[in-house]
């Protein structure tokens, strides 16, 4: 059994009706759960948590710091191309934007893990569009190759793969995938990935399947907020990192919470999505699963980083550029959205450690 | 009066082992060491980076230290292994806690991944401290394979929930012939006091200082606790009873 056929099973319209009923008392219940069920997790994202928002704070603050201490992982995304063959409305790198496509050479990957490497961060994650001709498994094999030189641990953000694919990136050094599935409502879905395999909705929602059952260590998934309803979103978020956390008890869990940005082709969202909501969003989440993973993009401003640091986040990007290339050239293709945190690494060390966090470079090889 | 504790070919006066992951900085570890008087610390060699200059985590450790490098992250023997090896050509000394972890939602140790590491890195003439779940047949198992030391879990790692594997504890120090050191979950100075009067070894503790409010108070706490159980195991604490018992025996008269 996947996840597809755990989300099947779940029945979307109960969620509205649950999340629209549940009481400040389901809540302060949820609140003092020692293990909280999927109802508690409903309980935290409905509206009637949004007035508890302090206590989720705290509960989730003292569980992050008992569970991962004062540290947070850095670590930066690397763009190694921008072809994509999806017309996913919201994104910047839609293949009927007019936009210049590239690719890294093996010898620009390597001027780029120099200017990575240089800052002191010792993880990174591996992004393209999707476009398997020119970005295939093999490129990114090579492109592993020259980065183990550089880094401890590799992550990939690609287009979904077949088991064998995700082997073939485990043997070439590469460990840890994210996959946004974007938007989990199936209906709301397609409406939004007009065309292009990204269509594919199942395929897409079983890659972290496939990537664990490959060996991968750690994989992430997340929602792009924004796109519908956050709160029944969030939960499907969350009912998919506790799923793989069970199936795969020894990968590591991640789960992103990222808002949806500005990017070329303007696309409007439908939903605004909150700082509020967003605080809520990641408070639930860590009192649902204290253990797995939280990770914030720069997508989010950097006051607004700073804050949530203390709420369940673990791992952040510093350093970013959306941009192929952006680093060692120096030029800035428009990207793939607009970043609103440009902080270097060493900017975000040192306010790690104003907040009495410390950054961790490195936590795995 | 000399009560040492004797581990590989290395003599502690301190019981208390200190953890190194969840600090808020890593400058703070001194002044832990020194207010605990702890003598070990143990670091994970997956965040010792030697090229990471104030960064790395070893510039921090006092030089009269024992480091104890630690395998988290390895999910099997061969990873632990390759850690191990890692760390001792990083220049990290003989001692390695072996922590095998399969399994991210509790974090407990895999006991039958840990013997078969400890088999491996004991024959490379390593000090093995095997991280483990309180079981005296796999604790057994270890030892045969070389364990120097054998450190059983109170509760799971960072849950601060105390010894709730008493019983089993109690058991493994019975038995086993080898320094039981109690590890993760000990989450008050009380509770690793209570493990050193039933005869442990030595504590270790790293969330339950990382997480005080004031890590170098607590770290002296701990110091000062284990110090108190230890003495109170070697005064041998009088026997239990359910009924007050007189001092003078009611039947004394009854003479011989
Ligand atoms: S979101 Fe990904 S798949 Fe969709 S257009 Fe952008 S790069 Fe391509």
């Amino acid at each position: 059994m996947s996840f597809y056929d755990v989300l099947k099973s779940v029945d979307m319209a109960s969620v509205a009706s649950a999340l629209a009923a549940a009481t400040e008392a389901d809540v302060l219940r949820a609140l003092a759960s020692e293990r909280p069920t999927r109802a508690d997790f409903l309980a935290l994202l409905s509206p009637a948590a949004a007035r508890q928002l302090e206590p989720m704070a705290r509960r989730a603050h003292e569980l992050t710091v008992r569970h991962f201490g004062r540290a947070i992982n850095l670590f930066t995304p690397l763009y190694l191309a921008n072809h994509c063959v999806n017309r996913c409305v919201y994104c910047g790198f839609n293949t009927h934007h007019d936009i210049n496509r590239r690719q890294l050479t093996l010898e620009e990957v390597e001027a780029e893990a120099r200017c990575i490497a240089a800052t002191g961060l010792r993880h990174i994650l591996l992004l393209t569009g999707e476009a398997p001709r020119t970005s295939s498994v093999e490129y990114m094999a090579d492109c592993a190759r020259v980065l183990a030189k550089y880094f401890a641990s590799l992550s990939v953000e690609v287009y979904p793969l077949d088991e064998a694919g995700y082997a073939r990136l485990l043997e070439a050094g590469i460990d840890g995938m994210t996959m946004f599935q974007e938007v989990y409502d199936e209906a709301a879905y397609l409406p939004l990935h007009p065309g292009g395999p990204k269509r594919d909705y199942r395929f897409r929602l079983e890659a972290p399947d496939r990537a664990c059952a490959a060996g991968f260590r750690q994989v992430g998934v997340g929602a792009l907020l924004g796109l519908h309803d956050w709160r029944s979103e969030a939960f499907c978020t969350g009912l998919h990192a506790d799923y793989l956390q069970s199936a795969y008890p020894s990968v590591e869990v991640n789960v992103s919470v990222p808002r949806i940005r500005p990017q070329t082709g303007g696309f409007q969202p439908k939903v605004e999505v909150g700082d509020r909501d967003l605080v809520q969003y990641i408070a639930a989440l860590r009192i649902f699963m204290p253990r797995a993973g939280i990770t914030l993009s720069s997508r989010e401003r950097p006051g607004l980083r700073d804050n949530l640091l203390r709420l369940g986040v673990t791992r952040m990007s510093a350093g970013v550029s959306t941009s192929v290339g952006g680093r060692a050239t120096g030029q800035s293709d428009p990207g793939q959205f607009e970043i609103s945190d440009d902080r270097s690494v060493a900017e975000m060390a040192a306010m790690f450690q104003s907040q009495g966090y410390q950054p961790v470079y490195k936590d795995w090889q | 009066m000399s009560d040492m504790l004797t581990i590989g070919d290395r003599e502690l006066t301190s019981r208390l082992f200190i953890g190194s992951g969840k600090y808020s900085s890593n400058a703070v570890i001194p002044a832990v060491m020194e207010a605990s008087g702890a003598q070990v610390i143990t670091v994970a060699v997956r965040r010792v980076d030697p090229e990471a200059g104030q960064e790395n985590i070893l510039a921090h450790v006092p030089k009269s230290a024992i480091l104890m490098p630690n395998t988290s992250g390895a999910r099997t023997a061969q990873e632990a292994v390759r850690i191990a090896r890692l760390a001792r050509a990083a220049g990290c000394g003989d001692w390695v806690k072996i922590e095998v972890i399969n399994d991210n939602r509790y974090l407990l140790p895999d006991n039958f991944e840990t013997v078969k590491a400890t088999e491996i890195l004991a024959a490379e003439g390593f000090t093995v401290l095997c991280y483990m779940s309180p079981d005296l047949a796999a604790g057994r198992r270890m030892v045969e394979a070389g364990a120097a030391a054998v450190m059983p879990l109170g509760a799971p790692i960072g849950t601060n929930r105390g010894l709730k594997t008493r019983e089993m504890v109690r058991i493994m120090i019975e038995e086993l012939d080898v320094p039981i050191v109690v590890d993760a979950g000990i989450g008050r100075p009380s509770e690793a006091c209570e493990a050193m009067e039933m005869g442990a070894a030595a504590v270790l503790v790293n969330t339950a200082v990382a997480s005080a409010a004031d890590p170098v108070g607590m770290a002296r706490a701990f110091g000062r606790a284990v110090a108190a159980g230890r003495e109170a195991w070697l005064a041998g604490p009088g026997a239990v009873s359910e009924l007050a018992r007189a001092s003078s025996p009611l039947t004394g008269f009854l003479g011989e």
